[in-house]
């Protein structure tokens, strides 16, 4: 099993959920974060006074999925999320040991 | 000396005469009609019915207006002043900060009602009103001719009322996020007292020093409180923020608005309830409430460009902070000229206002160090100051006969604005100092730093402003 997590630009939210359900993810799960990378952040003025801000916006995308599945996801949220500017984010890849369904307490590929 | 009281004596009894010779004469020439005599005395009564009946109708129309103004000028203070300043605030202190300007809606009306209006409008010395109204004693249904001849006094009164309650109100943004609970209410009660009442005594009471409408002895034009309301509220502002010093942070860390949204919205009310203050300062329905309206919404419109167009250039972007701030400058500087310039001299003041403001609150205050956290020294302190200089430059006769500015040959006017503006300041810092000395000694006037970074809604009021999961 692998878990995909996906930092990307708020607004790309809609196309990659709408992308992997194509591809026949049907489990996510979504937070607001916020962070920075290479990506500068911006500055703010109020009466005079500039403040920068360098932790923007973003979304995190969590979903684990069965390895031969993972290549598809990925490719599919690279797509998607692309936007060819600084700060469309990142993927990053870990292997997951297990996997247990709360309800029947089904594991592993099963539980996914 | 004798002579003279014998010839109004003799002159007294000459007139008297004749009057009897006339009234004689009357009565001779309607003798013949003595079938109609009953006539002429029912026209009398008609005409003296109508002209009751006349006094009536203005009157009526004339307190309408006023008690839509007084409501207009509390609705400044809450919620106009209380969201805007809310707004500016870190979310931890907005309750905090928005009950600064509430609780003096309650704390300066008990002070009005008890000595307040007396202090500032009751007959006195130069300087200060004395105690004939205290307890609301004599302040009734009916008219005080000095102040406004066709509303009840206490008309008159409550609308000046929602002036002392905005004024300290305004104080609040130099201060803002570091001020004990207790020590604002002490401080403000004793600042109405010590700063407004003979401010506006002096400017606008019975033989008060500075009143150009019943004979001060050096007449200042202040239409709605250039000097009574913002020059002391905003001088005061900026010794506060010198004797408290900075919020813990500033000004390297970030203290951004929280919310320009309720900032927006406050500063909306304002800019609508400031027609309350401005055009009701007229004390009558008549056509010089109309031109402080315009006078006023011109100049607010000027402002914002002002403000906003000087951002644009300098920053690139025109920030509706900025358009805010921009509008708030202009209702300040207009409020001393509003009932004496045209609507071109208007629309003149409003844009140096919204100019010079922003100077104030992106630069100077930025040389000096100061905290005034929310700006009410750079908008209300130098836009009271500009506005009651510049009344004495544009002041127009033709609008209001009692005003004679610079551009009319009179330049003693624009003398008597820099005296009054000279001693509004000078009451301002000196009270102000003695005042936050005592409170200092008494109470203290800071929050513990814990309380600081906590915030002032949970340390002084033991709740939060945005309770997002409950």
């Amino acid at each position: 099993m692998t878990k995909i997590e996906a930092i990307i630009q708020p607004s790309k939210l809609d196309t990659v959920k709408e992308a992997l359900r194509e591809v026949g993810v049907d489990g996510m799960t979504v937070t607001e974060v916020r962070g920075h990378g290479r990506q500068k952040g911006h500055t703010e003025v109020y009466r005079g006074a500039e403040y920068t801000v360098d932790l923007l916006p973003k979304i995190k995308l969590e979903m684990v999925l069965p390895d031969n599945r993972s290549d598809a996801a990925v490719k599919v949220i690279l797509k998607a999320a692309k936007t060819g500017k600084i700060g469309d984010g990142k993927i990053f890849l870990s292997k997951v040991e297990s996997a247990i369904r709360i309800r029947n307490e089904e594991s592993g590929d099963a539980a996914l | 000396m004798r002579s003279a009281v014998v010839r109004l004596l003799f002159g007294g009894v000459l007139i008297l005469g004749a009057a009897l010779q006339r009234v004689e004469a009357q009565e001779t020439a309607s003798a013949p009609a003595a079938g109609a005599a009953a006539a002429p005395t029912a026209a009398d009564e008609k005409i003296a019915k109508l002209e009751t009946a006349v006094v009536e109708a203005r009157s009526a129309g004339d307190n309408a207006w006023m008690l839509v103004s007084a409501a207009l000028v509390l609705m400044m203070t809450g919620p106009g002043l209380a969201l805007f300043y809310g707004g500016l605030v870190r979310k931890k202190n907005v309750l905090g900060t928005m009950m600064q300007s509430f609780i003096l809606m309650a704390l300066v009306t008990v002070l009005w009602a008890l000595f307040g209006y007396s202090m500032a409008f009751g007959p006195g010395v130069s300087f200060i009103g004395g105690f004939d109204f205290a307890f609301m004693r004599g302040v009734g249904a009916a008219p005080d001719a000095d102040y406004a001849a066709t509303i009840p006094a206490q008309t008159f009164m409550v609308y000046q009322l929602m002036f002392a309650i905005i004024t300290p109100g305004l104080i609040a943004g130099a201060f803002a996020e570091r001020m004990k609970f207790s020590a604002m209410v002490v401080f403000m009660a004793l600042w109405a007292v010590i700063v407004y009442n003979p401010m506006a005594h002096m400017v606008w009471g019975k033989g008060g020093l500075l009143n150009a409408a019943l004979g001060g002895k050096i007449p200042t034009l202040d239409f709605a409180g250039g000097t009574v309301v913002h020059v002391t509220s905003g001088v005061s502002a900026l010794v506060c923020a010198l004797y408290l010093g900075r919020r813990i942070g500033y000004p390297k860390t970030p203290m951004p608005p929280h919310s320009v949204v309720l900032s927006f919205i406050g500063a909306c009310l304002l800019w609508v309830g400031w027609f309350g203050f401005n055009a009701g300062s007229a004390l009558a329905a008549g056509s010089l409430a109309t031109s402080a309206f315009v006078a006023t919404h011109f100049a607010t419109a000027a402002a914002v460009l002002g403000w906003a167009g000087s951002e644009w250039i300098r920053n690139g972007k025109p920030s509706v902070l900025g358009a805010i701030s921009g509008a708030v400058a202009g209702l300040v500087a207009i409020t001393p000229a509003s009932g004496f310039v045209t609507p071109m001299s208007a629309l003149i003041i409003g844009l140096c206002a919204g100019v010079v403001c922003y100077l104030m609150c992106a630069k100077v205050k930025g040389i000096f160090g100061y905290d005034d956290s929310l700006d009410a020294f750079g908008v209300h302190g130098a836009g009271g100051t500009l506005g009651a200089l510049l009344t004495g430059i544009f002041a127009s006769s033709a609008v209001n006969p009692i005003g004679k500015g610079l551009l009319e040959g009179n330049a003693r006017q624009l003398f008597n604005q820099l005296v009054a503006t000279a001693i509004a300041w000078g009451l301002a810092i000196v009270g102000t100092l003695i005042i936050l000395k005592i409170v200092d000694v008494v109470i203290g006037l800071r929050v513990s730093e814990e309380h600081e970074v906590q915030g002032l809604d949970l340390s002084q009021h033991g709740e939060e402003g945005y309770n997002l999961e409950a």
